[in-house]
């Protein structure tokens, strides 16, 4: 009896060992899954992200041309002490023309001269009047001015430079000038402020991203200001008053499956709601922020129900059986201990909505904007649809601001996450 | 009345275990003490010497046992915490068992009277009288360890009433006692030696109806000590 | 032990001439012992509980003394817990949870439409299995009953009264000095005081504690037991429990629940030496049914 006891036993010992080895190798297999997986995933990130810096690096410099600019005072007709409107009132253009061909002599037929000119930025003569209008002293002088140098310029410059080469489209007469000039080391390469500090243009080299960058943050102010308090205070009723019945059910399905609807829809929503039978304005931050709102009041409202739900009911208990009215026990107890949760979902929420591009699409804000919005009722667009615009224009140039653009967002929506990650940390609380 | 306690089984059976391990020493310890008592008949009867060693040896079995029971229940208070027929199971066991050891006691102290009047027949003549009285007080101590062993009271109630008819034995045997005395004032000395045996075996006597009493608390949780047979009865029944 | 219920009836019977003026049910089945009382704090009369439709309590005739302490002991599930929470009606939180019955608090009907659920619990405090201090200082769970009742007028007011409570609590001495600091970081025994001392705080009539020491080591649950015995001079106090020498220690009269249903209230000595309903010898003795 004994033995046979032992032998099943030890049988068993043996099986166990054999299927150890089975369980093991099982175990190695799955991790590496994983690590493949893992890897898999930070190869294609690593790509995009190369992809994106190396066509997008070059945006944050310009190409700068040093030349020295005399303002004549009989050629522009003018002097230190002339108003405005006179100054106003002069061609900065044919001046500006006319230096040029005074320093480049050897433009001789029509073709190379407005090849000449094509060499700077279009803008220049507006910017040199500018320059007279903030400092009128300048009349009478020769002071060195610097130049923006037009996109073509600004690509040829940057991507090779020299004598043999293909790039850009500048004529060869073009390229000779600009090698000339950067032979007397009168070409730089500067950080590009104006990526910031101005706004879209159709001029590459002028083009930045402050409108779209100043309305996306005025709609995502107004999709903050509605969303955050409307989902917090569903979510509060939904977990704690609601009555559970087929009601309540119905609307929990609901708010589910919004989640999940395609964005483009809520554009077609905001189109007919708020524009036709409303008649709000197109293409404003307000309008923008109402269909964002509704974009994102279903990811708000599920993942404060979740953080609400996570508050242990012994708490609850705790308030209610110290006489503690509902809605004193959700207020004091419930909510300050699911504000991290909420706040979490929020910042989630509002990343997604800073990168949401199609439904301001469908209320109008592809249109081209120049001036940076002031408030919530002008024109504006966003930095998406920015995006999305320039990624259209053939110009090299706008290819290099587009990836530019592209990193700017990213930047945002890492350090969104990063300060949902961070909040939701600090705030964690031990019960 | 009439009340038996029907032990059922523990959900722990090493506690049950260990009360019926307490219950049956208590039972062995009651038949070694029966078995004194009727070896100090036998030497009441025959003037046996042997019989006398026998009870010496067989106390210090008592003893041991008295101390080995104690322990038990000291073990299972501390271990179980009892709670209602369990505790008063221990508490009666406890006390029922220091009755027991007295008991062999008092059958020893009787053997070592006798043994010193093995010599003196007279002596063993006043003995034999006792012999009535030590059977009555045999019958008795098994009586008192049946109704342990069975744990009902209406057994208890019947010792208990045993008892008093060997009061009035022994009171018979003293007053015999006292006349020899009076008439055979030479040998006053060895009456009294012989009311002596006769208080301890009465004292036995006393002894069973103590352990019958905490039979009594046991089943009925009552305590029944100084309480007289008659209101007894009406307080059960 | 066979059936020995009869004799014991006639004491403070069901059967008394109830002054409260609800009759029982003479169908029902009887409570052993001394269920019923003169002038008691609190009176349950043909009390049951249903959860949807399983029935959890059974038709309960119970009243609880003033100034006494009452335990109620039985095996899982018997509904004790239950039927401590009808008493200030914690069992209104739950939706499928359906009460009827008598019961009376002083002579009110606890259930009546005029009497305000808030205001009940505050007359009739709870403490709960669990420690379950609020996630703030330890003057602000101290303080927060009296300040949603309204009980001070003044912040010094207030820090009397926190200040009272944990010195009745016996916990003042040792957090004296750490008022501000999160409750949570106090020991299980300490968080269990600071929730007796919280819930002493608004001055309740009576107060009603789920197992309060089966989260506690042995040395904090002296202490509580300690707690208990001390605060019955003042308050009613009913207490549900795993431990019967716990239920022994400290209490003056043991409630046996079996199956939804009031098997034997009686003195707790006697309960414990003698109980006089076989359930209730077999449950204390541990034997099987």
């Amino acid at each position: 009896m004994k033995n046979m006891s032992d032998q099943i036993e030890s049988g068993l010992a043996e099986r166990r060992a054999l299927h150890l080895q089975k369980r093991r190798s099982a175990e190695a297999r799955f991790k590496w899954y994983g690590r493949i997986a893992v890897s898999f995933g930070m190869v294609c990130v690593l790509f995009l992200f190369t992809d994106i810096i190396s066509k997008g690096a070059g945006a944050f410099t310009q190409t700068y041309i040093n030349m020295d600019i005399t303002f004549d005072e009989q050629v522009l007709g003018l002097n230190r002490f002339s108003t405005l409107e006179e100054i106003k009132a002069v061609s900065f253009g044919s001046f500006f023309k006319k230096q040029l061909r005074a320093k480049y002599p050897q433009a001789t037929s029509r073709k190379q001269k407005s090849q000449l000119y094509a060499i700077f930025s279009s803008d220049m003569p507006l910017i040199l009047r500018n320059m007279v209008i903030a400092k009128p002293a300048l009349m009478g002088t020769t002071s060195s001015v610097s130049l923006i140098a037009d996109d073509d310029t600004d690509v040829y410059y940057k991507h090779g430079y020299g004598a043999d080469s293909n790039i850009g489209r500048l004529s060869q007469f073009q390229k000779s000038i600009v090698n000339a000039l950067a032979s007397e080391g009168r070409v730089e390469k500067r950080f590009n402020a104006m990526f910031f500090t101005s706004s879209d243009s159709r001029e590459p080299e002028l083009a930045g991203i402050k409108g779209a960058l100043v309305g996306s943050l005025l709609t995502l102010m107004v999709t903050l200001l509605l969303s955050f308090p409307i989902a917090v205070a569903t979510a509060i009723y939904l977990e704690e008053f609601a009555p559970s019945n087929k009601f309540t059910d119905f609307i929990e399905v609901n708010i589910n499956n919004l989640a999940a609807v395609p964005s483009v829809i809520f554009g077609l929503l905001g189109l007919a709601v708020f524009i036709n039978f409303f008649g709000l304005p197109r293409s404003v931050p307000l309008v923008g922020g109402f269909v964002l709102t509704l974009m994102t009041l279903p990811t708000i409202i599920i993942s404060s129900r979740a953080s609400i739900k996570a508050v242990p009911p012994s708490i609850r208990e705790a308030a209610m059986g110290m006489g503690a009215s509902k809605v004193q026990t959700v207020l004091h107890h419930v909510l300050p201990l699911a504000m991290p949760g909420m706040l979490t979902g929020t910042i989630i929420g509002m990343a997604q909505a800073l990168g949401e591009t199609a439904p301001l699409l469908m209320i109008g804000m592809v249109a081209f904007i120049v001036d940076v919005p002031a408030g919530v009722g002008d024109s504006a667009t966003v930095l998406p649809v920015q995006i999305f615009l320039w990624s259209d224009s053939p110009e090299r140039a706008f290819v290099e601001k587009t990836s530019a653009a592209i990193m700017v967002l990213l930047a945002f929506l890492i350090f969104m996450n990063s300060a949902a990650v961070w909040l939701r940390k600090k705030l964690e609380r031990r019960w | 009345m009439n009340e038996e306690i029907k032990i059922g089984r523990h959900i722990s059976s090493q506690f049950d275990q260990e009360l019926d391990e307490v219950r049956s020493r208590v039972l062995k310890m009651g038949g070694l003490v029966e078995a004194q008592l009727e070896k100090t008949l036998v030497a009441l009867r025959d003037g046996n010497s042997d019989a006398v060693a026998d009870v010496a040896k067989t106390d210090q079995k008592v003893n041991q046992l008295e101390m080995d029971i104690d322990e038990e229940c000291t073990q299972i208070l501390a271990r179980r915490h009892p709670a209602a027929g369990d505790l008063r199971l221990i508490i009666a066991t406890t006390k029922s068992v220091r009755d027991l050891e007295r008991m062999g006691d008092e059958a020893q102290r009787v053997a070592g009277m006798i043994e010193h009047a093995l010599d003196n027949d007279i002596k063993k003549k006043y003995y034999k009288g006792l012999l009535s009285l030590g059977e009555h007080v045999k019958e008795l101590l098994h009586s008192t360890l049946d109704t342990y062993a069975r744990m009902e009271t209406r057994s208890a109630v019947k010792n208990i009433r045993m008892d008093k008819s060997i009061d009035e034995e022994y009171g018979r045997v003293i007053i015999k006692l006292m006349d020899r005395m009076k008439s055979d004032p030479d040998n006053i000395s060895d009456a009294l030696d012989v009311m002596w045996a006769a208080r301890s075996l009465e004292r036995i006597g006393d002894h069973c109806i103590n352990i019958c009493e905490n039979v009594i608390f046991l089943v009925e949780g009552r305590d029944v000590r100084h309480t007289e047979i008659d209101d007894l009865k009406e307080q059960l029944s | 032990m066979n059936m020995k219920i009869t004799q014991d009836i006639s004491v403070g019977s069901i059967v008394h001439g109830d002054q409260a003026g609800s009759d029982t049910n003479p169908d029902s089945y009887v409570t052993v012992g001394s269920p019923l009382m003169e002038d008691p704090k609190m009176r349950v009369r043909s009390v049951d509980v249903f959860y949807a439709k399983k029935q959890a309590i059974f038709d309960v005739n119970f009243d609880i003394g003033r100034n006494e302490v009452v335990s109620m002991i039985g095996p899982s599930g018997c509904g004790k817990s239950t039927f401590l929470r009808c008493l200030n009606r914690m069992n209104d939180t739950i939706d499928i949870c359906k009460v009827s019955g008598e019961l009376l608090l002083d002579g009110e009907d606890i259930y009546s439409k005029q009497i305000d659920v808030v205001e009940l619990r505050a007359r009739v405090g709870m403490v709960f299995q669990k420690p379950n201090p609020f996630p703030k200082s330890i003057y602000e769970n101290v303080a927060y009953g009296a300040r949603i009742h309204g009980l001070t007028d003044n912040s010094v007011q207030l820090d009397e009264l926190v200040e009272q409570s944990l010195i009745r609590c016996g916990l003042w001495d040792e957090v004296k000095d750490r008022l501000s600091e999160p409750a949570t970081g106090l020991s299980g025994g300490q968080q269990q005081r600071l929730c007796i001392a919280r819930a002493i705080a608004v001055n309740p009539e009576v107060i009603l504690m789920d197992e309060p020491c089966s989260a506690l080591d042995p040395i904090a649950t002296a202490t509580v037991e300690e707690l208990i015995s001390e605060l019955s001079k003042n308050f009613t106090i009913a207490i549900v429990t795993h431990s019967m020498q716990q239920a022994a220690r400290v209490s003056q009269r043991t409630a046996y629940f079996h199956l939804g249903k009031l098997i034997e209230v009686n003195d707790t000595a006697q309960v414990f030496t003698n109980p006089t309903h076989k359930l209730t010898e077999e449950y204390i003795t541990g034997r099987i049914g």
